[in-house]
């Protein structure tokens, strides 16, 4: 149960970054903001710019974004993301369709190459589209014949 | 007064072409050195072949005589035979949830297409080609790399966001074959219930031989997201697939 859980934020989280990376999100995009994290004063888009630097004059900076709320297919999603410099090392939803606030430590975020976001076609850079089968008609409005088109 | 000969050129080039045929559509992406036109045609050719052959919508095609009986498989072309075969082992492999008689009437659509783009792919390794991916209906056979030192990249179409691709599959040699209830074709039929399933949108399998995935998608399909467990099991393939939910799953190993 869990594991379904952590899988399913994990696809949430990369459709919420996925949208506020965009920069054409009709969302406002990712709100470069950063906040200090505490529970007595909740996070939210537009609060304070202020990067938490660490000691070390030579060090990395590591920080804290807030992203704007996302409206997903699962419900409003908005997550704020800890930074080593362009690492992302952590993921705190703050708000999640159906409830339950849980922290995700990832050690290493990597998209899989097979990746599970939405991607527009065009920006794919494929081959051949491979979908449920079409008739004749059907193939005039499929992604194939868009390829095919532009191939020809 | 001699009827005129064509003469095709024997020079092979790389092509594109796309094909009218079955119902649906075929694409043809021939790189590298390519193929000579004599060549492609003959892909061509057999694909209409196939489709005169295997149609379940002509009364004179051999499949539908051997569906009234009028004929036996010893009468049919060895085609059909071998496409008879492949929809027993898929039968077996899936414990019914492909049949070659979904509703009781002798239907093997489900791997027919697959099994003719795999066919159609090997003429065009005959004729000297390594390099090249054949489509037919959503379902690809791709050969060799798309390019020296690049696999091919197929992508996957979200069936429940028009124009856009839900997952991209990369790989040398491989076949990708999508069932998916966006175009229900008649053979996805969940024999249990006889009603068309639901619980996945579309089920992607990915292996080494497009007659074989072919199968396994339509099976999977019908088994909704208990095919998840049996596509897990099966040695050689992976899967992806979307739920009606739009959430995604996938099996195997993508590396």
């Amino acid at each position: 149960m869990k594991r379904a859980t952590l899988a399913t934020l994990a696809t949430v989280t990369g459709l919420v970054l996925l949208l506020g990376f965009k920069s054409h999100s009709t969302n406002g995009g990712l709100a470069t903001v950063t906040t200090a994290r505490s529970p007595a004063n909740p996070p939210s888009a537009g609060a304070r710019v202020r990067p938490r630097r660490s000691h070390h004059p030579q060090a990395v900076t590591v920080r804290s974004v807030t992203g704007a709320i996302a409206a997903t297919p699962y419900g409003p999603v908005q997550v704020e993301i800890s930074l080593r410099g362009s690492r992302i090392t952590a993921v705190h939803p703050l708000q999640l369709p159906g409830g339950a606030q849980r922290s995700v430590q990832i050690a290493d975020y990597a998209i899989p190459q097979l990746v599970q976001e939405t991607l527009a076609a065009q920006s794919a850079h494929i081959d051949m589209v491979s979908g449920a089968s079409f008739t004749s008609a059907g193939y005039e409005r499929s992604l194939q014949s868009a390829l095919d088109r532009a191939g020809a | 007064m001699t009827a005129p000969v064509s003469v095709e050129s024997p020079v092979r080039r790389p092509v594109r072409h796309v094909e009218h045929c079955m119902g649906t559509v075929f694409t043809f992406d021939v790189r590298g050195d390519g193929v000579d036109r004599a060549a492609l045609q003959r892909a061509v050719d057999w694909l209409h072949w196939v489709d005169a052959t295997f149609s379940t919508y002509r009364k004179d095609s051999a499949i539908s005589r051997l569906a009234r009986g009028e004929h036996s498989v010893a009468d049919c072309p060895r085609e059909v035979g071998e496409v008879l075969e492949l929809c027993r082992q898929a039968d077996r492999a899936s414990g019914g949830y492909f049949t070659a008689t979904p509703g009781g009437a002798l239907d093997p659509s489900g791997v027919v297409k697959g099994w003719a783009v795999e066919r159609a792919s090997e003429l065009l390794r005959a004729a000297g080609s390594s390099s090249h991916a054949v489509g037919g209906g959503g379902d690809i056979q791709a050969t060799g790399e798309a390019a020296p030192g690049q696999p091919w990249r197929i992508g996957i179409a979200h069936p429940l966001r028009p124009g856009n691709v839900a997952a991209v599959v990369t790989g040398r040699d491989l076949a990708v074959a999508t069932s998916g209830t966006a175009e229900r074709g008649s053979h996805v039929i969940d024999p249990l219930t006889g009603r068309t399933p639901t619980g996945l949108a579309s089920v992607t399998v990915v292996g080494r031989r497009l007659s074989i995935v072919d199968g396994y998608a339509t099976a999977a399909l019908a088994m909704g997201t208990a095919g998840r467990e049996w596509l897990q099991g099966l040695p050689g393939v992976r899967a992806f697939a979307v739920t009606s939910g739009g959430q995604t799953w996938q099996t195997g190993e993508f590396t």
